[in-house]
This record gives structure tokens, C-alpha cells and sequence, in this order.
């Protein structure tokens, strides 16, 4: 009864969507306020429909009805609490009932938090998230419906893949979902623009807090997705340029591009036709992702049960929806207005580089991840691009990019003194070249990519420290001012500094993956190796039964000299529903360095072989990436954006002078 | 062990397979370390077959065994790192390798993106010129009132 | 000139989407690998036979087209291919040989006792090394050689009635077979 009514609800969601996707479209156009004002109500009646939707079907999961399909095929009575209903988004039809739950949760807020937004943009903005529910909605109900039923339900289902059940993994999808869908508010108030015929500085200040949070959400995503890869698989790889890993970098990609842009917007009034642009494409990327997921074309470790009919229905709706929107780009895009002009060496010209490299740097995923795709169309031979293509390609744009980030807070808007930028980030240079010959010392001339990876790091994280030493004076004024300047500081430039600095710690994260160190032997039990100046001694492995699996347990001391270090319990998993082994890693991390361990498999005689890793720096990639997104978030709390562009327009209109 | 699936379990096997464990086996490494440096070298070059976007090296399943078996073999017997590689190339094609081969047909995914660096800064740089920049005129003093103004609010 | 600029991403777009509608069309398989030996000479192979003293070599081979077919005992799907062979063999329509891949002889051996043996004879390819000198990346597989001994065509994955009839039998006619 429940699941019926949760069906129930998600059509009147169509309804409501469809509703919301035209009156408020054609009440701005005639400037009928009560129109307009049907969008607000539409996307929170959309929100709670969706919401109990959702409910109903996590409610299926979370008593094991067995009648319903997709509990069926994706549940079992074993399963953990916590998987059952993470195992709600696990798979096709319940990940796209999550999308469209945060599509509406997205437009919801729109219409609660922005009520300084004029009505006209606002109602153009939920019509189009309207647009885009009625589009995702019809696709739920027509060819991926969680709430199908089965005449013949067993006594238990499927399972859930054991590699999907660990509270890692659980959580990345609504995270990365908020990500992906999040950025359909800029696109919604991109396209709002062009229907308009304007933007300005106040559109761009309205855009950004939007443009963050889910910059935010999709960095913590991504970081999620990969820790898990990393503490899952076996041997700490955490990244493979798989075409679904790729599919969410690149929304992630030009949204950092979209960010800044957005700045340039705002403070100098130019680069709007780039930024329109740059918001549409970002969240058609999140919808051409979603279309190489769950089509067919590509194939990916990732990629969920395929269809090519369901592929065609999405890629009908990617027609609508990109083919739309930058048609209408084409058409309104020139009779924007331009802006102010500004030198090629100032802050705008630094951001226009980062906007270049991180749009040159997404083309290189895309080209990487769809060119087999392509050549297979025209007959060409079967290609692979994997790892080597990647370090070739996307590495060398991106390190121009990182001394950017350093370079383009110290330039002055309009016309940037670069010499004097340069001159003046003179301790930071000095540090990498410290950090540089203590590596070199160290690694005796190897890795030699490493150490420049960790010196621009090194000289990145110095950089950020001085164009916030510059702002608060430090050194140059009494240190009680310094004091007083750093607490009147706006948030959003702590943000920024804070976000660069974990894009800093990121890259020596991901530098020093050269310098790590592996031993794999086969041991019996009291035998032991040596790595990375440890002890590793294999004491036992036990039997262990748990919930739906039962293990074998490795308990492994590791010590340095006399002193135990720590112990960690390596697990291999057999789980017999589904007649698999994975296996559970131990890993012991002091946060700047990893000592990682995998059980393999026994021998007949009994040995187990025993991997272990240690793996410098590794932590630093995560928590940097937790960083970017606090220094995201940080920029989110400034009390200027909750202040709205509004009350500052009325302000700046008293002021004006008569001329 | 590796068996043609179709459909769901295709992607749901080899899923298995490439998460079930982990890398070279210590039975398979060679006693020359050399030679094994050099055969970790290629096979981070060469593409698991029945996983998806990973080296050799990185699956635990029976082909990407047998082919980093072979690789060893090859090096063992006297290859040169070309060659050992070319032997894998010709039973299995250029879909093997991870890193595609600079070829007419793969010039677009090799030069593309630095052709389109290349291209938005000619066009960053021409845009920039289109207008001479207009002469700053002095404020007047009401104007700097208000410039006062707006500093003081804004950082 | 900037109207011609703002045309350009739907443009590129447009291509995009035709290339992957054209990905979508029925019967394309993106898992399909095709073999990279295709009008090569196959490899040189010497097995021990599954029944009887007499080996199976590449030589033997040579004279008329020939198809040869990977299999194995644990392989489910094989099984499911199985029958379509047996009737192929029965009809005389094809000149079959098997190889046993990565497979205990008296495995091998039950399944042909269960489900019939259609090859004139079965090499014994115990560690795989003919599958990895062929290009085999899973079983089953089947490949068509000609009377010279060149490989023309490899089909991966368990044979159906629509592989044969449209691909198979012309290609075997084709090269002058029964």
C-alpha cells in the first residue's frame, strides 16, 4: 500500500512539474505576479511528493517487501540496516528516483531561500528546474519505475553486491547527486538570463552561492568515491580515469571554471557570454554523464545494468535540454552586453587563464574518455585510453594552472603589476626550493616528476600564505592592526585562501604517490617482512562469521625496531549469496603517511600471502579535497550573499548622484 | 577463471573480478629486479582485458595473469621493452594498450586539447584588443564622495 | 563573426549527439573486441589429443576451412552453445575442432560424455598458452580458418542460430567449405 502511494505521489509529481515548468514561464513573461508566484508553490508540493516517494521506497527496502521489484533484485533479509537502505540508490531506477529527489530539493530551496530574487527571474528559473523534473520524471515512470511490482515474490532477494556494502560507499552517491544536480540551479539561472536578455553583476551574485554549494557537494563526492576506492581495491590505487570517475570530474571541472568566471561577472561586469556559457555546460556534462552511465555505450566498472531504449530516452532529453539551452545561447548570447576591459596580466587575466586551462583540461577527459566511442562509430580500430594518455595530457595543463592560483590573488584588478607579484612572493619561491632540494637529497635524483609536483605544492601553499600575510598587513603595520585586519577579513577571502591551500595539500597528496613502497610475500603464520624501515610479522589468521559473510581474519603486528606500531586485522570476505570474496584492507594512517594492508589469498599449504604498502602523503589527497570544499563552504557562510544583491542596489541607488 | 557473460552479469562479473583482489602474484615476480622493474614498467602500459580501464598489474584475474606471465617470459628470453610489448600488441591489438598510439587517427585526442589551449589564448588576446583603451577622466567631487562611500562598505 | 562564435557549441553538440545515437543503433555491441589476427597466419600449435596417443597441431588443420572453438568445462556458457555445435557437426556442415582451455582432461572429458562431442578431435590447452598465442580473453570463442591456415573471423562469446546462419555458413560457403 505504502509503495503504491509512493508511486501515487510521483506522478502527481509530473503533474506538478509540469505545472511548474509553464505558468511561472508564461506569467513572467506577461508580468502576472500570480503566475510567477506558482513556481514557488509547485517545486515545495514537488519536493514533499518526491520526498514521500523516496520514503515509501526506502520504507520497501527497510521491511524486505520481496513483492516490489526492485527490492528484489537489490535486497536481502541478511543485509546490514545501513545497506539496506543505502541499497535504495545501489542501483538504475532508485539512483534516478535520488536524482530527481534532489533536483526537487534543489528547486525547493530556490524557492525558499531566494525570496530577494525579482519575481520575473525567479519564476523563470523554477519553470526551467520544472522543465527539467517533467524530463526525468517521465523517464522514471516510462522506463526505470522503482515501484513495479511482481506477482510472485520469494522469500528473499538478490543482495546487494558486497562491494557496494561498506558505509563509504553508502554515502558518495547523495553527495555527488547534490553535485550533479545542484549545478542544474546555474544552468536554470543561465538560460533564466538569456530568456531575459540580461546580465549583470547582481545575476552573478545571486548564482554563486548556488554554483558553491554544489561545488562543495560534488568535491566531497568525488573525494568519497575515491577514498573508497582507495581503502576497497587492494593495492591504494584511488584514481583510473575510468569513463563514469571521468564523468563526474569533468562537471567538476568547469564548475570550478564556473566559480571564478562568475567573479569576474560580479566585480568587473565582463566575460558574461563565457559564463552563461560555462553554466550550461557544466550541467550538461552532469546529464551527458548521466547518459554514458546507464546507456550502454561506454563500458565501465561503474556502469549500472544497461538499456539501449533507455539510452535513446535520455539522450532524447539531453536534445531538449543542451540542444535547447545553447540554441538559445546562440541566438541571445551576442546581444548581451559587454563589459569592462582589462589588461592581459591582472586578476581578470588570470582568472581568464584558469577558466582556459580548466576548460582546456576538461576537453582533454572528454576527448580521453569518448574517443573510443567515436572511432568505433566510423569503423576505426578499438582504442584504449587509460593511464599513460592522462599523465601525459591533463598533468601538463594542470601545472600552469597551480603557479596561477599562486600568481593571481597577488594581481590587482583592471591592470596587474606581475613583476611586482612575483618580487613579492619571493618566501614562497624559497620555500619550494627548500622542499625541492630536501626531496632531491632524499630520493637521490629519482621521481624527479614527484619533487617538482611537491615543490609547486610547496611554492602554491607558500603563495596563499603570502597574498593573506599582503592583506592583513603582516609585518608592515603594528601587529595588534594585522590582528584586526584578519578578523574584519570577509569570509569569502579566507574561503578562497582556504580552498587553494587544499588544492596545495591535494597535489603533494597526489606527487608523492611515487615515493611509495610495497613488500608482498607469502607467509605462514609467525612470519614476517620488512618495509619501509617496519616490522610486519603475520601472527594468526582466525575464522570469523559475520552478518552475511564469513571471514577470514589476519591479525598482523607492525613495529618500528621494539616498539609496536600497531596492529591491524586484514580480512578476506566470502559471501555466500552471491558466491564472492572480496577483501577488507587495514590500514593505519598518522595522517601524513599510510601504512596499507591486503590478505590475499592461501596457498594449499596454508600461507597466506600478505601485501603491505606504505604510501607517503596519500592522506594529504582526501584532506585536501575536505579542505576545498570547507574553504567552499566557508565562502558560502559570508554574510554578504544572505545580505542579497537587492538591499545593496537600493543602497547604491540613494547614493547615486545627481549628475 | 573467465567466462563470456552477456548483459547484467557482464558488467557485474567483471566488476567482481577487478575488485576481488589485487596485483602481481609474488610466485610471478622475477628474481632480477631489473628486469622486473622493467616488466612493472610495461605492464602499467598494458590494459586488463576483462576489467575495465586497468593495467595489468592492477586485476587479480586469470588473463591479466597469463599476460603479465608472458611479459616476464619475453623480457626473460631477451626483448627489448618494444618488443616484449609488440608481443602482447599482436595477439591482442592496439586495444591492449592503455596508451593509445600517435596515429593519423589519433591526432585530434592527442593535440586537441593544447590545438584548443592554443586557440581560446589567440582568442583571449584578440578580444582583449578589440577596443583601445579609453583615458580615465579625474572624478568629480561627488563622485569621490561616493567612492568613499563604497569603500568603506566593501573590502 | 560573433553569432558564427555562439553557433559553434550547438553545433558541436549536435555532432556529439549524432555520434551517440548512432552508438545506440540494435546489434552494436561496444563490449565486441574483433581479433587482431584476422588474415594472419594462425599460431603454430602442437596439443596432445583428449582422446587417444595423436596430437593437434596447426598443420593438421590446413587444407580445408576449419573452425575451431575454445571451450572449457566450468564455462557456463559453453554449455549453452554446446547443442547448436552438436547439430552442426551432425549435419556436416562444418569441419570442428576443439580446444579444451585451462581445463583437467577428465573435466573436458565428462563434458563431452554429458553433452556429446561434435569435434573431430580436441586439443588439450592445459595452461592456456595457445588461448593467449590466439587472442583468447574468455571462452568460449570460435574461430574460422581458411584452407591456408589464416584466421578470418573470430566470434566471442556462445554461438546462436543468428551468428551461424548469417555469419558463420555464408562465410564457410565463401571460402569453399562443405
Amino acid at each position: 500500500m505504502i509503495v503504491e502511494l509512493g508511486h501515487f505521489c510521483l506522478i502527481l509529481a509530473l503533474f506538478v512539474a509540469s505545472i511548474q515548468a509553464t505558468v511561472p514561464l508564461i506569467g513572467a513573461s506577461r508580468r502576472h505576479l500570480g503566475w510567477m508566484a506558482t513556481g514557488r508553490s509547485c517545486a515545495i508540493a514537488g519536493f514533499l511528493l518526491i520526498g514521500s516517494a523516496m520514503a515509501a521506497l526506502m520504507h520497501a527496502y527497510v521491511v524486505s517487501d520481496f513483492s516490489v521489484v526492485n527490492v528484489l533484485q537489490n535486497s536481502h533479509t541478511d543485509k546490514p540496516l545501513l545497506y539496506k537502505i543505502s541499497g535504495v540508490w545501489g542501483n538504475h531506477e532508485g539512483s534516478m528516483l535520488l536524482w530527481v529527489f534532489m533536483l526537487s530539493l534543489c528547486a525547493a530551496a530556490v524557492a525558499l531561500f531566494s525570496t530577494n530574487l525579482p519575481p520575473a527571474l525567479q519564476a523563470r528559473v523554477l519553470a526551467v528546474q520544472g522543465m527539467i523534473g517533467v524530463g526525468f520524471l517521465l523517464f522514471i515512470l516510462f522506463t526505470s519505475n522503482p515501484f513495479l511490482r511482481t506477482d510472485a515474490p520469494p522469500a528473499n532477494g538478490q543482495g546487494l553486491n558486497p562491494v557496494l556494502q561498506d558505509p563509504g560507499l553508502a554515502f558518495h552517491p547523495p553527495f555527488l547527486y547534490l553535485g550533479y544536480v545542484g549545478f542544474s540551479v546555474a544552468f536554470a539561472f543561465a538560460v533564466a538570463a538569456l530568456i531575459e536578455g540580461k546580465v549583470d553583476a547582481a545575476w552573478a551574485r545571486w548564482v554563486r552561492p548556488w554554483t558553491l554549494a554544489s561545488w562543495c557537494a560534488l568535491t566531497i563526492g568525488i573525494a568519497m568515491g575515491s577514498w573508497w576506492a582507495y581503502y576497497t581495491l587492494g593495492w591504494g590505487g584511488w584514481w583510473f580515469w575510468d569513463p563514469v570517475e571521468n564523468a563526474s570530474f569533468m562537471p567538476w571541472l568547469v564548475g570550478t571554471a564556473l566559480i571564478h568566471s562568475s567573479i569576474v561577472v560580479e566585480k568587473r561586469d565582463t566575460l558574461k557570454t563565457w559564463t552563461i556559457l560555462l553554466a550550461i555546460v557544466t550541467f550538461s556534462l552532469s546529464l551527458v554523464g548521466t547518459f554514458l552511465v546507464r546507456s550502454g555505450v561506454l563500458t565501465s566498472v561503474h556502469a549500472f545494468a544497461t538499456d539501449p531504449a533507455r539510452g535513446m530516452f535520455i539522450l532524447i532529453l539531453l536534445m531538449v535540454a543542451i540542444g535547447g539551452s545553447l540554441t538559445l545561447y546562440a541566438f541571445r548570447a551576442p546581444k548581451l552586453q559587454g563589459g569592462g576591459l582589462f589588461a592581459p596580466l591582472s586578476r581578470e587575466g588570470s582568472l581568464v587563464l584558469n577558466n582556459l586551462l580548466l576548460s582546456c583540461g576538461c576537453a582533454t577527459v572528454f576527448l580521453g574518455t569518448l574517443y573510443p566511442l567515436f572511432l568505433d562509430a566510423m569503423n576505426g580500430p578499438k582504442l584504449s585510453v587509460g593511464f599513460p594518455f592522462f599523465n601525459r595530457t591533463f598533468v601538463p595543463l594542470m601545472v600552469p594552472m597551480i603557479v596561477a592560483v599562486g600568481i593571481g590573488p597577488m594581481l590587482a584588478w583592471k591592470r596587474g603589476d606581475l613583476r611586482g607579484a612575483l618580487q613579492r612572493l619571493w618566501v614562497a619561491s624559497l620555500f619550494a626550493v627548500v622542499v625541492a632540494l630536501g626531496l632531491l637529497y632524499v630520493a637521490y635524483g629519482s621521481h624527479v616528476l614527484a619533487v617538482l609536483g611537491i615543490a609547486v605544492a610547496a611554492w602554491l601553499a607558500g603563495a596563499v600564505v603570502t597574498e593573506w600575510a599582503e592583506r592583513v598587513g603582516l609585518f608592515r603595520m603594528s601587529l595588534g592592526d594585522s590582528i584586526k585586519r584578519a578578523i574584519n577579513l570577509p569570509r569569502a577571502a579566507y574561503g578562497m585562501s582556504a580552498a587553494h591551500f587544499g588544492l596545495a595539500v591535494f597535489v603533494a597528496g597526489v606527487s608523492a604517490s611515487a615515493f611509495s613502497q610495497e613488500a608482498i610475500e607469502v607467509l605462514k603464520a609467525g612470519g614476517s617482512m620488512k618495509l619501509a624501515g617496519y616490522d610486519i610479522v603475520l601472527q594468526n589468521v582466525d575464522r570469523v562469521p559475520g552478518p552475511n559473510y564469513t571471514a577470514d581474519r589476519a591479525t598482523i603486528r607492525i613495529s618500528s625496531g621494539d616498539a609496536l606500531v600497531a596492529t591491524l586485522y586484514p580480512e578476506r570476505r566470502f559471501f555466500p549469496l552471491q558466491q564472492q570474496t572480496t577483501g577488507e584492507t587495514a590500514i593505519r594512517t598518522n595522517g601524513i603517511a599510510d601504512l596499507y594492508l591486503a590478505l590475499g589469498d592461501a596457498d594449499t599449504a596454508g600461507n597466506w600471502t600478505v601485501r603491505a604498502y606504505w604510501k607517503p602523503l596519500v592522506p594529504w589527497i582526501w584532506i585536501g579535497a575536505v579542505i576545498m570544499a570547507f574553504g567552499g563552504m566557508v565562502s558560502l557562510s559570508d554574510r554578504r550573499w544572505r545580505v542579497g544583491a537587492a538591499a545593496r542596489s537600493r543602497r547604491a541607488v540613494a547614493t547615486a548622484p545627481a549628475e | 577463471m573467465v567466462c563470456r557473460r552477456h548483459g547484467i552479469l557482464a558488467g557485474f562479473s567483471v566488476f567482481l573480478l577487478a575488485l576481488s583482489v589485487f596485483a602481481v602474484e609474488p610466485a610471478e615476480r622475477l628474481p632480477d629486479p631489473a628486469l622486473e622493474a622493467r616488466a612493472r614498467v610495461i605492464s602499467a602500459e598494458l590494459r586488463c582485458l576483462v576489467c575495465q580501464n586497468e593495467a595489468i598489474d592492477d586485476s587479480h584475474a586469470d588473463l591479466a595473469h597469463d599476460i603479465r606471465v608472458l611479459v616476464r617470459e619475453r623480457l626473460t628470453a631477451g626483448d627489448t621493452d618494444t618488443q616484449a610489448m609488440q608481443a602482447i600488441v599482436r595477439r591482442y591489438g592496439d586495444f591492449v594498450l592503455l596508451r593509445p598510439p600517435v596515429k593519423p587517427s589519433t591526432w585530434l585526442l592527442w593535440f586537441g586539447p593544447i590545438a584548443l589551449l592554443a586557440v581560446g589564448l589567440i582568442g583571449t588576446l584578440a578580444w582583449l584588443r578589440r577596443r583601445p583603451a579609453v583615458a580615465a577622466q579625474p572624478l568629480s567631487d561627488v563622485e569621490l564622495a561616493a567612492l568613499d562611500r563604497l569603500l568603506k562598505d566593501d573590502s | 563573426m560573433r553569432r558564427l562564435v555562439a553557433l559553434l557549441p550547438v553545433g558541436f553538440f549536435l555532432i556529439l549527439a549524432g555520434y551517440f545515437a548512432w552508438s545506440l543503433r540494435p546489434g552494436y555491441d561496444p563490449h565486441e573486441l574483433p581479433s587482431a589476427m584476422i588474415d594472419q597466419d594462425a599460431p603454430a600449435f602442437d596439443l596432445a589429443a583428449l582422446t587417444g596417443d595423436g596430437r593437434v597441431a596447426r598443420e593438421a588443420l590446413k587444407g580445408q576451412p576449419t573452425v575451431v572453438n575454445f571451450f572449457a568445462s566450468w564455462c557456463v556458457p559453453c554449455r549453452v552453445e554446446h547443442p547448436l555445435l552438436m547439430r552442426l557437426a551432425a549435419q556436416g556442415k562444418i569441419r570442428l575442432y576443439g580446444i579444451a582451455y585451462k581445463d583437467k582432461p577428465e573435466d573436458s572429458n565428462r563434458f563431452l560424455a554429458q553433452l556429446g562431442d561434435p569435434f573431430k578431435a580436441v586439443g588439450i590447452d592445459r595452461d592456456g598458452r595457445v588461448g593467449l598465442d590466439f587472442g583468447v580473453y574468455g571462452v568460449p570463442e570460435t574461430y574460422v580458418l581458411d584452407a591456408a591456415g589464416h584466421i578470418r573471423k573470430r566470434f566471442v562469446g556462445p554461438l546462436n542460430e543468428a551468428a551461424v546462419n548469417k555469419e558463420l555458413l555464408p562465410m564457410l560457403r565463401q571460402l569453399g567449405g562443405s
